[in-house]
């Protein structure tokens, strides 16, 4: 009998999991005596809650870590860690599956898919130990666990507990936007929360949602060898990306085997006979299909319900969030926010940055802003896509004078060599300069390649420095020095020809 | 074996331009004027080739192909159906707000294919209509009612609606859903729509619809080439078949320092380049073969000679440098980038046709062909003859050979208004430039 796919699954009671309980919420946990007054409080033990007590620590100052569920929050738990390990096995299978691409011969592949997920939590449990209870309280972190709600604009309750702060960080993130669809609720789904305790892959999979969770899920189960719809209701995937970008994605997908329902919704969902039935409409296209598992929930919502918020003066939005300016602090003098539950960009590294920014503003009378970040980020998709800074639309409707160095991944010696020459290189400038204003790269490596120009936005090193630095032979992040290439290239065409014009009006005087 | 490729360019030019017309004159219903998708049996009407066809009559009456009466007749033919349609936007009219479903019932001119009521394909329709009210100009009562039935027909078109409150013109309407919740986003064939919904003195969109579509634009530089990116040859052609776009700018091409005719000459030298890496490594590809652009290709039914992982898109939007590419390439798109570069255009042509004969058949263009999968050790050819294609062919051509095209548009009052409205400045556009200037 197949699992029931839905929301009861949980993680099997084996020693990983054990292990994982004992580091991020141990079960015998007793709340430490609260201090008279704590000059930080932390509501959210996710990458931003932990980031800012590590750093407030090693500011000398008295710090409280409040957790509702596990240490770690979404990325260690359910995002990033699981997730990434999922896609390496994946990518495993795909590239076994491709072999003869590759002049190699594998024959009889069939997945392991119960090592495959024994695997996934074997990593999360071995990399909770950096995040464990334990570590943080002997960092000196008092550590709670509990719900929280704001009694004053000074004052917290942790459960029972009363806790009081100079100043306090809501950093409480965000959990998964289960969408509106008659019956999907009683047929029974999975969302990033659960789809990572799964012991047995589902045959049929529909993903409900193309952005970058669902986008990668989709491609992972269904290179484990489920049968795989996605239905997203926008013509393309990963709406915010370049077109070009989304569009090289839709095409993996094909080339996967993926079945892709663009421009579609899913308007209702009925469990028959152990399987689920699932209506899509697609402008005037009526169909059904059947599956055994629904993965959604691939939205997400800000953690701000239950906590008292209007009590303590902060101001929110239930879609939004938490309601920030560009120092990150609420509309509550003594509060700021960080992390998933105030940002739009909703990534691991940036929800730590923020924090850091906030015990800087806090106690540093720091004036750090959060539009001052440049932030990466990717999706692990195969290829994987990475932008960085503006993207193209945006500099035109900020009448930004924008223009784009394009080098395909085929140009690139590497790429080919590789076969990957699926992709490319955009890096955008500010025309007629050299100043970096953003990147897209599509590439199988693309969240590698990023990093170069993440650093090079950071340090305002233009395209013309760009083109000086020698990249190892053959790598594919030569595609970044080719860009810079094309950039000078365009250079030394002006500048001759100036020269040339000169030269030939005083010889002709 | 064709002798084609030995010809002078002007003659072979003057063969594939006469072949590729005679395709409307064998696909049009001469009761309704309506003209076929393709040459496929039960093929439906594409309002587009109608606009196709109507633009290709005074092409032919130049040339000596075609008698003006039998022309006149045929346009008025067209033009009458299009009035009188039914224009309630049921689900078997023929149109609503003074545009059109895009495919028709050949006797019936009714929606066929549950069909969008499409933007691009009306305008492309109506650019043919205002192309033969130009050219039709004589005092009798056949032409005085032909440049009636045009004007009623563009001053009918309701632009405005087809924004649907948003910054763009939306690109299809249905009457079982409404609008297609997509817009246009970056450059597209779609200038000659803008223009036309600019100009219109009943109906005109809003003056910064164009702006909001032009800022989504993406500028590039690859291969060595600066250029405003569309991945499809077809997108640098169609508006171009109407509008003369040479030394005329928007603000966009201002900034950019080029314009939209320099533009479709370096897609010709990126398809070449492309072509020549030949990222994919398929059969035939260098820089004298290429032409990847929307057209029929084949599919999996047609063929199981290919290896497992070399995808087959039939008909399909092929571009470059992202593709998609299964290595089907279309002479048509080619030869419709005529005018930009005519020397590369003649050199690739004459190669390809030296070495893929097949893909013509009495001096006519198959819509594509692709070597890289083999049936019956031949290449792998499109069935038949697209419309689109052929119209494309005969007017790209003729812009090249005489500008009769270019030349009735640029007397067009709408046009003008339109492209003004929309920013274009310079060239044949300023009010003293002399007759035939850049």
């Amino acid at each position: 009998m197949s699992p029931p796919f839905d929301a009861t699954i949980t993680a099997p009671q084996d020693a990983w999991e054990d292990k994982r309980v004992a580091d991020l919420h141990p079960a015998a946990w007793a709340n430490p005596k609260p201090a008279d007054r704590y000059q930080l409080v932390i509501i959210g033990a996710g990458s931003a809650g932990v980031a800012a007590a590590e750093l407030a620590i090693a500011m000398g100052l008295k710090v409280a870590l409040i957790e509702r569920h596990f240490i770690g929050g979404t990325c260690l738990n359910t995002g990033c860690v699981p997730s990434k390990a999922l896609i390496r096995t994946a990518r495993l299978y795909a590239d076994m599956r491709n072999a003869a691409r590759y002049g190699a011969k594998a024959d009889n592949i069939e997945v392991d898919f119960t090592a495959v997920m024994d695997r996934v939590r074997r990593i999360r449990s071995h990399l909770s130990g950096g995040s464990s209870v334990r570590r943080m309280a002997k960092l000196g972190v008092d550590m709670f666990f509990g719900n929280v709600r704001f009694a004053g604009d000074d004052t917290l309750m942790v459960n029972e507990l009363t806790l009081r702060f100079g100043k306090a960080l809501i950093a409480t993130g965000t959990r998964p936007h289960i969408p509106d669809v008659p019956g999907l609720r009683e047929a029974g789904f999975l969302t990033n929360a659960t789809v990572f305790n799964l012991t047995e892959l589902p045959k049929r999979l529909l993903v409900i949602g193309g952005g970058p969770v669902g986008c990668e899920l989709a491609q992972a189960f269904r290179q484990l060898g489920s049968k795989v719809t996605i239905v997203q209701d926008k013509p393309l995937f990963l709406e915010r990306e370049e077109r070009d970008a989304a569009q090289i994605l839709s095409d993996a997908f094909g080339r996967d085997g993926i079945e892709v329902r663009l421009n579609t919704t899913a308007t209702a969902v009925r469990a028959e006979n152990g399987a689920k039935q699932v209506d899509l409409l697609s402008a005037d296209y009526k169909s059904t299909i059947e599956v055994d598992a629904i993965l959604t929930g691939v939205g997400r919502v800000p953690n701000v319900q239950g906590l008292d918020l209007e009590k303590a003066g902060i101001k929110y939005d239930a879609k939004k969030g938490i309601a920030v300016d560009d120092f990150l602090l609420t509309s509550n003098p003594r509060v700021y926010a960080a992390g998933d539950v105030c940002l739009e960009d909703q990534y691991t590294d940036t929800a730590a940055a923020s924090a850091r920014i906030v015990v800087n503003n806090a106690f540093m009378r720091g004036r750090m802003r959060l539009s001052e970040l440049v932030i990466p980020w990717c999706t692990y998709t195969d290829p994987e896509i990475a932008h960085v800074g503006l993207y193209v639309r945006e500099a035109n409707l900020k009448g930004i004078p924008i223009k784009t160095f394009t080098v395909p991944m085929h140009q690139i010696d590497r790429a080919v060599t590789d076969s990957e020459e699926g992709g490319f290189v955009k890096i955008h400038v500010r025309e007629g300069t050299d100043t970096i204003l953003g990147a897209t790269i599509v590439a199988r490596h693309a969240g590698e390649m990023i990093n170069e120009i993440t650093l090079a936005m950071v340090a305002k090193i233009g395209l013309r420095t760009l083109a000086r630095v020698i990249h190892a032979y053959p790598t594919q992040a030569e595609a970044i020095r080719e860009a810079a290439k094309a950039y000078s290239r365009t250079r030394i065409t002006t500048r001759l020809r100036a020269r040339l014009q000169k030269w030939l009006a005083r010889t002709t005087e | 074996m064709t002798q084609l490729p030995t010809l002078t360019d002007e003659a072979m030019l003057d063969q594939l331009q006469q072949a590729a017309f005679g395709y409307f004159l064998e696909t049009v219903n001469p009761d309704n004027g309506l003209v076929a998708d393709t040459s496929r049996e039960n093929s439906p009407v594409s309002i587009a080739v109608v606009g196709f066809a109507l633009s290709c009559y005074p092409v032919a009456v130049e040339r000596g192909w075609m008698k003006r009466a039998d022309a006149v007749r045929l346009s008025v033919a067209a033009l009458r159906f299009f009035r009188d349609s039914d224009q309630s936007g049921a689900s078997d009219a023929t149109g609503y707000k003074g545009f059109y479903y895009h495919f028709l019932d050949m006797k019936k001119g009714t929606r066929v294919w549950q069909s969008e009521l499409s933007m691009i394909d009306t305008a492309l329709l109506i650019a043919g209509a205002l192309t033969a009210g130009q050219y039709f100009t004589a005092d009798t009562p056949e032409e005085t009612e032909l440049r009636e039935l045009v004007d009623f027909l563009y001053r009918r078109v309701d632009w405005l609606w087809s924004q649907d409150g948003g910054g763009t013109i939306r690109q299809g309407w249905k009457p079982e859903s409404g609008f297609l919740h997509y817009g246009w986003e970056g450059y597209s064939e779609a200038i000659v729509l803008y223009a036309m919904a600019m100009g219109s003195p009943t109906h005109p969109i809003k003056a910064d619809c164009y702006t909001a579509w032009t800022a989504t634009y993406q500028w590039e530089n690859l291969y060595g080439h600066d250029y405003l990116y569309a991945g499809p040859l077809f997108v640098h052609q169609f508006s171009h078949a109407w509008v003369d776009l040479r030394g005329i700018r928007d603000p966009f091409m201002r900034e950019k320092n080029s314009d939209y005719f320099e533009n479709s000459r370096a897609a010709v030298y990126i398809q070449r380049r492309y072509t020549q890496l030949n990222p994919h490594e398929f059969v035939g590809y260098d820089e004298n073969c290429w032409g990847l652009s929307a057209c029929d290709g084949p599919t999996d039914e047609q063929s199981d000679a290919v290896s497992p992982d070399h995808r087959l898109f039939g008909y399909a939007g092929r571009g470059v440098p992202y593709g998609p590419d299964d290595g089907t390439l279309s002479a048509p798109a080619v030869l419709a980038s005529l005018p930009f570069a005519p020397e590369l255009v003649m050199e690739a042509m004459r190669n390809m046709l030296m070495r893929f004969p097949q893909m013509m058949v009495d001096n006519r263009l198959a819509s594509s062909f692709n070597p890289s999968v083999p049936v019956d050790d031949q290449p792998w050819i499109s069935n038949g003859y697209y419309g689109l294609d052929q119209g494309v062919v005969v007017m790209m051509i003729e812009n090249h050979r005489s500008g009769l095209i270019w030349q009735l548009m640029r007397s067009s009052t709408y046009i003008c208004d339109g492209l003004r409205q929309a920013g274009f400045e310079g060239g044949w556009l300023q009010p003293s430039a002399p007759e035939g200037a850049r």
